[in-house]
């Protein structure tokens, strides 16, 4: 009797892990979460249908098509650069959030939450480093996936009207990025915003009006932060991402990519 | 059970009714009762003898039609064909043929598409994880300023506003406020929304917009060159300066 016992092949700890993922990809409580032909799912291969249906089923629908044109999966044709932007924006906002937990924007504050935040809150730094970096690499991403758009034409018909929401986001970036410059409340903060609004000043009519506007008062003060605080994390991203998704959208609508050349 | 709308209901009892009327309309003029309209039958019959040789037996049509006649007649009476029915006792009539392309726009030219996922999905995921790793690491050793406390009172010397806008603040060093600060950047700015109105080749072929591409890569260096110039190569007073001379006055 014991030798029948014995024969059965005892399960490796390989077989052990593979029931029980198995165990847990087949229950119900799994397949609720990840719909057909996801990766994810229990005995997903890899077949043509199943490839359709992991953009089909899922929420990357929103995003991508089923199928792209052969040349647009290039990374020389784009660069990358127009994902890069927008994942660059979805980094600074996760980060940012983090941020917003340790500081407040009072000049009597601000300055000192941030100090803080460097010295004794753990990844502080790491994370303040983080934002700003990819803050000045954002700016820098969308110039420069402006310029891969235009030298690849992109921006003829039909895609004239997605260029100009491309500028309104370039603008947006600027923004994001100057309103945030202020909020350390350090002497850099301070000083380079005040020569930057100092040049807006001089916009005839309502340059100085719309200047009085932003700043809260004459000249930049407690008003100031407040005011590009909730610009900063609220107003601007807001508006943002609004201008993002009509963009991808219209990506697809006109078309997916432009091109090839 | 599928709801059958009422007035399809109503148009069923008004036929159901008209048929009792005129009970089964006489077999005897089936010909002439036919549902094809006369001036159809006339037509085919016309085809068929001039098809035919002349010689031929022209009454193949007319017989046929006689038939469909007949059944059709019939149909009411026996009560086995449903009311409205059409030759051989079809519920259904073809309306018409919507031929392909007259309607929709039929992309003749099939393109070259690859699966979003993996082709697509994978860069993007690669790419995305290049980003952070870029990013983390570069945090960790680069920290970013924090300078004094803020100080209206004490102007620091330079005063430089953020890199990207570095290109107006050297134009200021050029022109009257009201043109290096707003004219031109106004006309740029509306220059770069107009840039697809304006440009009127349709090409997207590098060799057809020699013009398009030399105006940007200009335009593009042109400010390049004053961010530089604005960023490293000026130190206090805003005054020019070498920066393996006097130091570097930058911050980002
Ligand atoms: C926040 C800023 C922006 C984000 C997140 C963004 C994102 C994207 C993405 C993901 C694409 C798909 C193709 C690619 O990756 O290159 C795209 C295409 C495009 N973008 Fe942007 N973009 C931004 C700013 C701009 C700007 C400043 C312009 C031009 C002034 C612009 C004009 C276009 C055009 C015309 C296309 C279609 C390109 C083609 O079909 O080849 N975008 N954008």
């Amino acid at each position: 009797m014991s030798k029948i016992i014995d024969d059965k092949p005892k399960p490796t700890i390989g077989d052990r892990a593979k029931d029980a993922v198995d165990g847990v990809q087949g229950s119900q409580a799994w397949s609720s979460v990840f719909r057909p032909g996801s990766i994810f799912r229990k005995g997903y291969t890899d077949s043509p249908r199943n490839r359709s249906y992991v953009i089909m089923n899922s929420v990357l629908y929103h995003l991508h098509p089923v199928k792209v044109k052969r040349h647009a999966v290039k990374v020389s044709y784009t660069l990358c650069l127009g994902g890069l932007s927008f994942f660059l924006f979805i980094l600074l906002t996760v980060t940012g959030i983090f941020l917003m937990f340790f500081y407040r924007p009072e000049t009597t504050a601000a300055w000192n939450d941030i100090n803080n935040l460097q010295t004794s809150v753990t990844f502080g730094l790491l994370v303040r480093n983080m934002h700003r970096w990819g803050a000045h690499l954002m700016v820098l991403a969308v110039f420069l996936h402006m310029a891969r758009v235009f030298y690849h034409g992109a921006y003829k018909p039909p895609r004239e009207f997605n260029w100009v929401i491309g500028v309104i986001l370039l603008m947006l970036t600027l923004l994001l990025s100057f309103t945030g410059y202020l909020l350390p409340w350090d002497q850099l903060a301070l000083w380079a915003v005040t020569v930057g609004t100092n040049m807006m000043g001089y916009t005839p009519v309502f340059g100085q009006e719309v200047r009085f506007v932003l700043l809260g008062g004459a000249e930049i003060g407690a008003e100031t932060l407040l005011r590009w605080y909730v610009l900063h994390v609220l107003f601007l991203p807001f508006v943002i991402v609004i201008f993002m998704a009509i963009h991808f959208w219209r990506v697809r609508k006109d078309g997916g990519i432009s091109g090839p050349l | 059970m599928t709801e059958i709308p009422e007035h399809l209901l109503k148009r069923a009892a008004a036929a159901r009714d008209k048929a009792k009327v005129e009970p089964a309309p006489a077999a005897e003029e089936a010909p002439g009762d036919s549902r094809i309209p006369a001036h159809l039958l006339q037509r085919s019959k016309a085809a068929k003898t001039s098809k035919d040789a002349p010689a031929a037996e022209p009454a193949g049509a007319v017989a046929v039609a006689d038939k469909v006649g007949a059944v059709v007649a019939a149909g009411p009476a026996e009560g086995g064909v449903p009311i409205g029915a059409g030759p051989g006792g079809h519920t259904q009539r073809l309306l018409t043929v919507v031929k392909s392309g007259t309607i929709q726009d039929v992309k003749a030219v099939p393109v070259d598409k690859v699966h979003t996922w993996p082709h697509l999905l994978a860069a993007e995921f690669v790419a995305a994880l290049a980003c952070t790793a870029l990013t983390f690491v570069f945090s960790i050793f680069v920290h970013a300023p924090l300078l004094e406390l803020a100080n209206t009172n004490q102007t620091p010397n330079p005063s430089k506003a953020p890199w990207y806008f570095l290109g107006l603040q050297e134009m200021l060093t050029m022109f009257h406020p009201m043109v290096a600060g707003v004219t031109l950047p106004g006309v740029g700015m509306i220059a770069l929304i107009l840039a697809p109105y304006l440009d009127r080749n349709p090409s997207n072929k590098p060799e057809d917009r020699k013009f398009a591409t030399s105006i940007h890569t200009v335009h593009l260096m042109f400010w390049a060159v004053l961010v530089i110039i604005g960023s490293f190569f000026r130190g206090p007073g805003f005054n020019f300066v070498l920066p393996w001379v006097d130091g570097l006055f930058f911050e980002l």
